[in-house]
């Protein structure tokens, strides 16, 4: 009955995404208030009924209702309640209803929360979104049902895969998803400007909190993936250059560019056309992830070809979107007005060369994405694109670009002096140096570029500190009027400098653990002892236990470091009965911003165990830059003239804008 | 017939081992069996020749994996080629004759670093090209704009206000007023 509701529950939400989806436009079209308001009630309906399909599934899973297909394939009864609630989205068709069901948030919060836009602008928005829904609801409805029922019922489901029985699976992809599905805002919004034949400042204006909210989920999405893959795969790697973290990765690429190239929009009135056209692009790349992530094409070719139901639906989809976008962009684009003139050297010219770099590298992941994909599927021939392809490509372009960082802030509107700006970044590209020569007396002969890496992070972070101090001019007027400035300072502007230093910090943290780690490999008996850096781990003894749905073996090692205990490690291995698997729980000890890692592999028939243990320096400086961008997005978001449904004075500021 | 299942099975999991943790896979596959990669039985005792081997190692696929390094892959093939590799090394072979002798032997798409060559030269020369075009534009779109000189500042769009936004200007400026 439940599973019966939540099936319901989705087919009214696609009938009033159809009447989403076309009545608004309609009524913009005919200036009629009433028929646009249609867009706001049903976008709000439309969540309300996803969300009563979503909460069935998960009664489904949480009561072990076996006679729903989708319940038996991923879910058994002795499940911690947890994984049985993320389960819901450990599968193809559950994370498809995740996917709609965030889709729906965002179009009732622009119902709800903008009420400062046009009605013509939000009509338009909304029954674009509604476009997007009712092909997404659709191709659930027809090709991934969730709420399927066999008869008869099995007593037992067949269980979640044991390495997604992670309290990762509970954050990851909801996160991810956000970020993902959010750029349909942004999209959106594009599509609406074309559709009008209008946009100006105010525009950007609008559509920068949604992208920025994007951003931030989807920055967060894929640190917490990253973490996930470097603790659980047992080795210690956090990005593989796999297409699927490519996939999240593009529209990351793309959304980053779009935040940056909106802010020239709204400052200057200037790159409007490119503006969209980013803004159709990073929506773009996210259903092409979604595509290479669903449709199998990934796992091969040919398994694509053999079962096409799916993967055809996607494509469809993507190319009505994609190519349907791009063609109302060739046809409204040259409607729009050019504004905003500037010299090449100013802070405007320092966002087209950011926009210019941050393209290429996600051109240089998009072919090394589906360049395979695309040769074997023309010619039948068989390459590889892996990580030396991508570090070799996408490396220098953000080696470059992160060296332009600092400059751009600190530049001027309309013409900047480059010279003047390089005088001010004179500390902080000497402190650079300094990071440079230090890391090379303590390093040795170590890899060449190591220092130089160290160096270019620390004049990424030194040079967003520097644009805080000139802004606030500190030290060059007494203290307390540095503090009040520092107050008086937008929000967006702390933002911006946070950002810069997190990815500097993330740099950091890439370059120690890519650089400076090292690795000892070995088979241990109990009772001896492995060694790495300043550490020494005695392997005390094996235990046996027993979780609530699977049994572990555990190796515990007492960790010394100068004779001192400092604590206990216990890697272990798990075994999954239900579906004769299991995990490899690594355990990690963190010191300062490093960690220790330790993993088991194979037991030997000599009651010796092979471990791998890893000294990882600064590791952790990897997820938190992320953190740190993701806090410098929040507060460019709690800008005052970006706040979502802000009170009064700023509504009433953010109509009048355009007319400046 | 047992190779073909065991392939099978590590074409499934291997493959889709990063992608289960990065976006939820779609299939239910052969769950994973935990291992780890390079063996300490396979070590070699030199150092500089174990640097070497574990550097080429990170080059080259594990061909029953998707996008899978033999470095990484716990995949019996990848164990058997990092024990190739190692045993071609020790027999005094060049980092390139090793390579050239796994190319020859199980073709191209064991290099995750595709040589250049006609096929791959979109590949290679794609990202580049596009750099280069998008430069040379922005140059000629700032040179035509330099052209018309900076006194034609084009209009700003606010100005032509639809009847309805202009009432509804002169409506918040007289409150605000």
């Amino acid at each position: 009955m439940i599973a019966e509701l939540g099936h319901y529950a989705l087919v009214l939400a696609l009938g009033l995404a159809l009447v989403q989806a076309v009545v608004p436009i309609y009524g913009a079209r005919q200036n009629d208030p009433i028929l646009m308001s249609v867009a706001g009630a049903a976008a709000v309906a439309q969540f309300l009924f996803v969300a009563l399909a979503f909460g069935a599934l998960v009664a489904c899973y949480v009561t072990s209702d076996f006679s729903v297909t989708n319940v038996f394939e991923n879910s058994h009864s002795a499940k911690p309640l947890i994984y049985k609630i993320t389960g819901v989205w450990g599968n193809h068709e559950g994370s498809m209803l995740l996917w709609v069901l965030i889709l729906s948030v965002f179009g009732a919060l622009v119902a709800l929360f903008g009420t400062n836009l046009p009605a013509k602008l939000k009509a338009n928005v909304l029954a674009v979104q509604s476009w997007v829904a009712f092909a997404f609801y659709l191709f659930i409805l027809t090709t991934s049902n969730p709420f399927l029922r066999m008869s008869p019922a099995p007593m037992e489901g067949r269980d979640l895969n044991p390495i997604l029985q992670d309290p990762g699976l509970a954050i990851h992809p909801p996160l991810l998803y956000f970020g993902y599905v959010g750029f349909s805002i942004s999209f959106s919004f594009a599509i609406a400007a074309l559709i009008e034949g209008k946009i100006d400042a105010a525009w950007a204006r609008w559509v920068r909190p949604w992208t920025l909210l994007a951003w931030m989920f989807l920055t967060a999405g894929i640190a917490m993936g990253s973490y996930w893959a470097y603790y659980t795969l047992g080795w210690g790697g956090w990005w593989f250059w796999d297409p699927v973290e490519n996939a999240s990765l593009m529209p990351w690429i793309a959304g980053t560019a779009l935040l940056h190239s909106a802010v020239v929009m709204e400052k200057r009135n200037a790159l409007k056309v490119w503006t969209i056209l980013l803004a159709i692009l990073a929506f773009s790349l996210s259903l092409v992830g979604t595509f290479l992530v669903r449709s199998g094409v990934l796992t091969s070719v040919h398994a694509f070809a053999s079962d096409p139901a799916r993967g055809v639906f996607i494509l469809m989809i993507l190319t009505l979107f994609i190519g349907g976008g791009l063609t109302l962009f060739a046809w409204r684009a040259p409607l729009l007005k050019q504004g905003g003139l500037f010299a090449p050297i100013s802070r405007e010219g320092a966002l087209i060369f950011n926009n210019l770099l941050l393209l290429v590298a996600c051109a240089a992941v998009f072919f090394g994405t589906l360049y395979p994909l695309a040769l074997e599927a023309l010619t039948g021939q068989k390459i590889s694109v892996g990580a030396p392809f991508f570090n070799m490509t996408f490396g220098p372009l953000f080696a470059v670009l992160l060296v332009a960082v600092p400059f751009g802030p600190l530049l001027a509107w309309k013409r900047g002096d480059l010279l003047g700006v390089t005088q001010r970044l004179l500390g902080a590209a000497a402190l650079g140096v300094i990071g440079i020569v230090v890391t090379f007396a303590v390093e040795g002969g170590g890899p060449v570029l190591v220092p130089f890496a160290f160096g270019l992070a620390i004049f990424v972070i030194t040079g967003a500190v520097t644009d805080l101090i000139e802004r606030t001019a500190f030290l060059k007027v007494p203290l307390g009027t540095a503090f009040a400035r520092a107050r008086g300072l937008p929000r967006s502007a702390w933002g911006t400098a946070l950002a810069h230093i997190g990815l500097g910090v993330t740099l950091l943290g890439i370059v120690g653990e890519t650089q400076l780690g090292t690795e000892r490999i070995a088979e241990l008996k109990p009772g001896q002892t492995i060694s790495i850096r300043r550490y020494d781990l005695h392997f005390d003894d094996i235990v046996e236990r027993r979780g609530p749905n699977y049994s572990e073996v555990a190796a515990r090692f007492t960790v010394r470091r100068g004779g001192e205990v400092i604590g206990t490690m216990e890697p272990s291995k798990r075994s999954f009965p239900s579906r004769g698997s299991g995990t490899t729980e690594s355990a990690l000890m963190t010191r300062g911003v490093g960690q220790i890692y330790l993993s088991l592999g194979e037991a030997n028939p000599d009651g010796s165990i092979a471990v791998r243990l890893y000294h990882k320096p600064l590791v952790l400086l990897i997820w938190l830059g992320a953190v740190v961008m993701v806090i410098g997005g929040g507060l460019s978001l709690s800008d005052r003239r970006l706040r979502i449904g802000a009170p009064k004075p700023a509504r009433s500021k953010a109509v009048l804008q355009p007319a400046e | 017939m047992r190779f073909v299942y065991m392939r099978f099975v590590y074409m499934r999991f291997a493959s889709m081992r990063i992608a289960y943790v990065f976006l939820i896979a779609l299939t239910l596959l052969t769950a994973p069996r935990a291992a780890l990669a390079v063996q300490p039985d396979e070590i070699l005792t030199d150092p500089a020749l174990e640097g070497r081997a574990r550097a080429l190692s990170k080059e080259l696929r594990c061909m029953v994996c998707q996008n899978q390094s033999i470095d990484d892959s716990d995949a019996p093939l990848a164990r058997d080629l990092r024990l190739l590799v190692r045993e071609r090394l020790k027999d005094g072979d060049s980092d390139r004759q090793v390579i050239d002798f796994l190319v020859a032997r199980y073709g191209e798409f064991v290099l995750l670093k595709p040589r250049l060559s006609l096929h791959t030269a979109l590949l290679w020369f794609g990202p580049p090209a596009l750099l280069c075009g998008g430069a040379l534009a922005l140059f000629f779109v700032a040179r035509r704009r330099n052209r018309r000189g900076p006194d034609e500042e084009v209009k700003p769009e606010g100005g032509d206000l639809t009847a309805a936004e202009q009432a509804r200007l002169a409506e918040l400026l007289k409150s605000e007023s």
